[in-house]
């Protein structure tokens, strides 16, 4: 190893500050550079930058497959809406909003985690979940579905969800730049309260499960209690970026909770980097806009691009592109470096032994 | 009593189609470890095919039952020696390709059709249970699902191709040493799974929409099935469609479809709690 100037825990936290400083100038000097058209799409970027975090966070530290994370957005953001609707007042719907995808990825997380079911069963599951509220909230037209006030709509979802208003007064409802302001200090609280957790005792014993869930049992954690709580948090941040989503749009639809919204977070997490906290923020930004960019177009279906990039990221950059660039740099920084790479196993034709998966 | 037996013959049906929709997935993720997310849009390709070839003229049987499990094996032969091959033994990311294939597919599929309900005539009619009517399409099911279930099992047990395939599934290092290529194995069982998934898109493509999105509803209850059978897949297959089959049509019947899929999921998480190995895990275990 070639010698640092500086400790990897000095350089990582010096990393953390630069990018808390970059999200407060960009959360301060946006609404003086962009007009309102503009404002609005940063809104959607930090919405689904959270929502990135959240898959960030259980996919890569704490190695739980969630391939239905758009259900814990969407119920976040169905929560929002009801209870802005019925409550007239936004605060106690934004807590709200956190609360129910919680409270259900800890029901749904019990059978999964302490069924000692495989990471595999446990996409497959999440992923079901997804589909059925999806099809389920598709049902919900007609009046006779309704919470207090608040009409579900079906298929045509919900129309005219209040927005934010300041705390206590609700007949002051923010404007954009306001719901700006909240939802790109929402990514940055979000983003710095994992960084923390992360540091903590409590991250690090999630990080060692997901190195290796029986050395971490044997010195004496709960894997199951562990996997648990960070399913349950990472869907309170879905929730939460679910409450920004609706505040974006004004509106909400089963949509949210259609498969193309899961493979997107999933594709902002393997783009910008499984393993760190920036990629997903980076990821979910450049593939929004992407997005974005694609809609304008009508002769090829966007789905067709999503797949292409997953497909092309899986089989040749693995890694992402944020831990690929600090990868390059380094070899650029450092003169040759020796291999670390272990000797490549015999292999017979080409062909590896199919997954070794503990059927458990 | 007209209406038990109704019920009764919608039940037989729920389980026959659970039966075509897993099958496939069983062979590719019961055996080969790889998690297919698009076992729907091959379900879906296989579809499109029989309304392709109904369009143009071809006999509904040729192009429901014949077809689309050539055109949809073919297509999987193309993804395995294209992507899949590369994974093996790494099986999330098998997952997460095969995830982009379906997105890949379903957006190709909407360029290509349209975003469009397309559909093939049932070709046989209806009959009378008591004061009922009852489709007679769902004996087409019911006996293309026993077919291709009995066909299977026949298949892996008693002919020389599925003994090497079962061995080059369990060892493939030893399977080499005694003179068999893998990856010849591999990728004829992916073309097979893949085939059985068509056959299941074209015999369902009468009864169902036929739609770009039509993959992602039948891609969870296979999952499902295929995860509280366990590791013997035809027999757990069977069993689990049984279970679920029932439990499916049952609480449709009381209520509706959309709540009987929510009783489905419950009842598997609820399995899989209990029996974590999936039904064969626990019982069957020398069965196939």
């Amino acid at each position: 190893m070639t010698p640092n100037v500086l400790s990897t825990r000095r350089r990582s936290a010096l990393g953390f500050l630069a990018v808390v400083a970059a999200g407060l100038a960009i959360l301060v000097g946006a609404p003086h550079v962009f007009d309102t058209y503009g404002l609005v799409q940063l809104t959607l970027f930090a919405a689904v930058a959270i929502f990135a975090l959240s898959q960030g966070y259980v996919w890569g530290f704490a190695g739980i497959m969630s391939f239905g994370q758009a259900a814990f957005l969407g119920l976040g953001a169905y929560a929002y809406a009801v209870a802005a609707i019925d409550m007239g007042d936004s605060t106690v719907p934004v807590l709200i909003s956190v609360a129910v995808p919680m409270l259900f990825a800890a029901a749904l997380g019990y059978f999964m985690f302490y069924g000692r079911i495989s990471d595999a069963y446990i996409g497959v599951i999440t992923l079901t979940v997804s589909v059925i509220l999806f099809q389920l909230m598709n049902t919900t037209s007609g009046s006779q579905y309704h919470i207090g006030q608040a009409e579900l709509g079906g298929f045509n979802g919900m129309p005219s969800v209040p927005p934010i208003n300041v705390p206590g007064m609700p007949d002051d409802p923010l404007d954009q730049t306001g719901i700006w302001y909240v939802a790109m200090g929402s990514l940055l609280a979000v983003y710095a309260l994992l960084r923390v957790l992360l540091a903590s005792r409590f991250g690090r014993v999630v990080v060692a499960i997901r190195e290796n869930e029986t050395r971490a049992q044997l010195i004496g954690y709960d894997p199951r209690l562990y996997k648990l709580l960070s399913f349950t948090i990472s869907a309170g941040i879905a929730g939460l970026a679910g409450c920004i989503y609706v505040n974006w749009g004004g509106f909400i639809s089963p949509t949210v909770f259609a498969l193309s919204m899961s493979a997107q977070v999933i594709i902002f997490v393997l783009v910008g980097g499984l393993g760190t906290l920036l990629g997903p923020i980076l990821g979910a930004v450049l593939i929004q806009w992407l997005i974005n960019a694609a809609g304008g177009q009508s002769t090829v279906d966007p789905n067709l691009g999503l797949g292409a990039i997953l497909v092309a990221f899986v089989l040749l950059i693995p890694q992402g592109l944020l831990p690929t660039a600090r990868a390059l740099l380094a070899r650029i920084g450092s003169r040759r470096k020796p291999s670390a790479q272990a000797p490549e196993s015999v292999r017979l034709r080409g062909v590896q032994p199919l997954a070794q998966e503990t059927r458990r | 009593m007209d209406l038990t037996g109704l019920v009764a013959f919608n039940v037989v049906t729920g389980i026959a189609t659970l039966i075509l929709i897993t099958l496939g997935l069983g062979v590719i993720y019961g055996m080969m470890r790889i998690i297919n997310l698009a076992h729907g849009e091959f379900m879906m390709l296989g579809a499109y095919t029989a309304v392709t070839a109904v369009d143009h003229g071809v006999n509904i049987w040729i192009a429901m039952l014949v077809l689309p499990p050539l055109v949809v094996g073919v297509i999987g032969l193309v993804v395995e020696r294209t992507v899949i091959r590369f994974l093996y033994g790494r099986m999330m990311d098998t997952m997460l390709a095969t995830w982009g294939i379906s997105l890949g597919l379903i957006g190709l599929v909407t360029t290509l059709y349209g975003n469009v309900i397309k559909a093939v005539p049932t070709p046989v009619g209806s009959f009378d249970i008591g004061r009922y009517g009852a489709s007679l399409f769902n004996f087409v099911l019911i006996g293309t699902a026993f077919l291709a279930i009995v066909a299977m099992l026949a298949l892996l047990r008693f002919t020389r191709f599925g003994l090497i395939l079962r061995a080059a599934m369990q060892n493939p290092h030893m399977a080499a040493a005694l003179g068999v290529t893998p990856g010849t194995v591999y990728m004829a069982t992916f073309a097979l799974g893949s085939a059985l998934a068509g056959l299941a898109g074209g015999v369902l493509a009468p009864i169902s929409g036929v739609s770009p999105a039509m993959g992602a509803a039948y891609v969870a209850r296979a999952f499902i099935t295929v995860l509280g059978g366990g590791p013997a897949i035809v027999t757990g297959t069977g069993l689990a469609s049984a279970l679920f089959g029932f439990i499916d049509e049952i609480v449709s019947f009381r209520t509706s479809p959309v709540i009987g899929d929510v009783a489905l999921l419950c009842a598997a998480v609820l399995l899989i709690r209990v029996l974590p190995q999936g039904i064969t895990g626990r019982f069957l275990r020398r069965s196939l």
